[in-house]
């Protein structure tokens, strides 16, 4: 039998050599959505978790990295769902100089702290095209939805980031 | 909204959100899985309550109105 037959059994061995042999590719696409490595870590556990639990569904001539990764997602969004935005970020933090045409450190606050507080479908959106520069398609099969709407929600992120940008920056005038 | 929007949003963020320091897994996860394995097996499949609830009823009214069973089938 095949070993994606056997995991689709229930064998617990096939669904180790699965997870050795695709934790690593979980894990960095996970950590690339929550930019945490100790959270990437545990998502990467409950991924396989909902793998194994789900084992039935899957059919043994199926792409099994596709599915992990679009589970895997499935994880990183319901974790950026749970997950409260960090607004207070480390004050009094060592200023490095930038370099020339790079944004002041303050900017980068704002600008991370709009990032962190965005709703959670657009953070994954905006986390995976705008920083990691990964293409439409991937994110979309990964998400389980249209390129057209990946690029809806891209646009509707960048919208958003650019109004809290804006309030922050008119809170900041105001202090 | 124009592409030069999101291109200069990408700018703005490479710069202030740092980067991912671990990118690679630098452990075996297999010991933890087995561990969330033991401590969380998957639930036995439980027929919901109202489903029982649901029966009961149709029970009680297959044996009230016995009347009632022609109808029932002529409906499945």
């Amino acid at each position: 039998m095949e070993l994606l037959e056997r995991f689709a059994a229930g064998d617990l061995q096939a669904f180790e050599v699965l997870f050795r042999q695709h934790q690593k590719e979980v894990y960095a696409w996970t950590v690339r959505i929550v930019r945490d490595t100790g959270i990437a870590e545990d998502l990467t556990v409950e991924t396989f978790w909902r793998i194994y639990k789900h084992r039935a569904q899957f059919k043994p001539n199926g792409n099994f990295r596709a599915w992990a990764r679009r589970i895997a997602t499935n994880a990183a969004l319901d974790h950026l769902r749970r997950s409260r935005p960090e607004t207070a970020l480390p004050e009094n933090l060592p200023c490095a100089p930038s370099p020339d045409g790079a944004v002041s450190r303050e900017a980068r606050d704002s600008i991370n702290r709009a990032f962190r507080e965005l709703p959670a479908k657009y953070r994954l959106v905006a986390s995976l095209a705008l920083v990691e520069e990964e293409s439409y398609a991937e994110i979309a099969q990964a998400a389980g939805i249209s390129e057209s709407l990946v690029k809806v929600r891209v646009f509707r992120a960048v919208r958003i980031l650019r109004k809290k940008l804006n309030s922050l920056r008119a809170e900041v005038a105001t202090q | 909204m124009s592409n030069e929007d999101i291109e200069s949003m990408k700018e703005l963020l490479k710069q202030a959100v740092a980067p991912v320091p671990g990118g690679e897994l630098r452990r075996d996860l297999w010991p933890q899985m087995l561990r969330k394995l033991d401590e969380q097996p998957f639930p036995v499949h439980r027929v919901p309550w109202f489903d029982w609830v649901l029966a009961a009823i149709l029970s009680a009214v297959l044996i009230l109105f016995p009347g009632s069973i022609p109808t029932l089938l002529y409906h499945l």
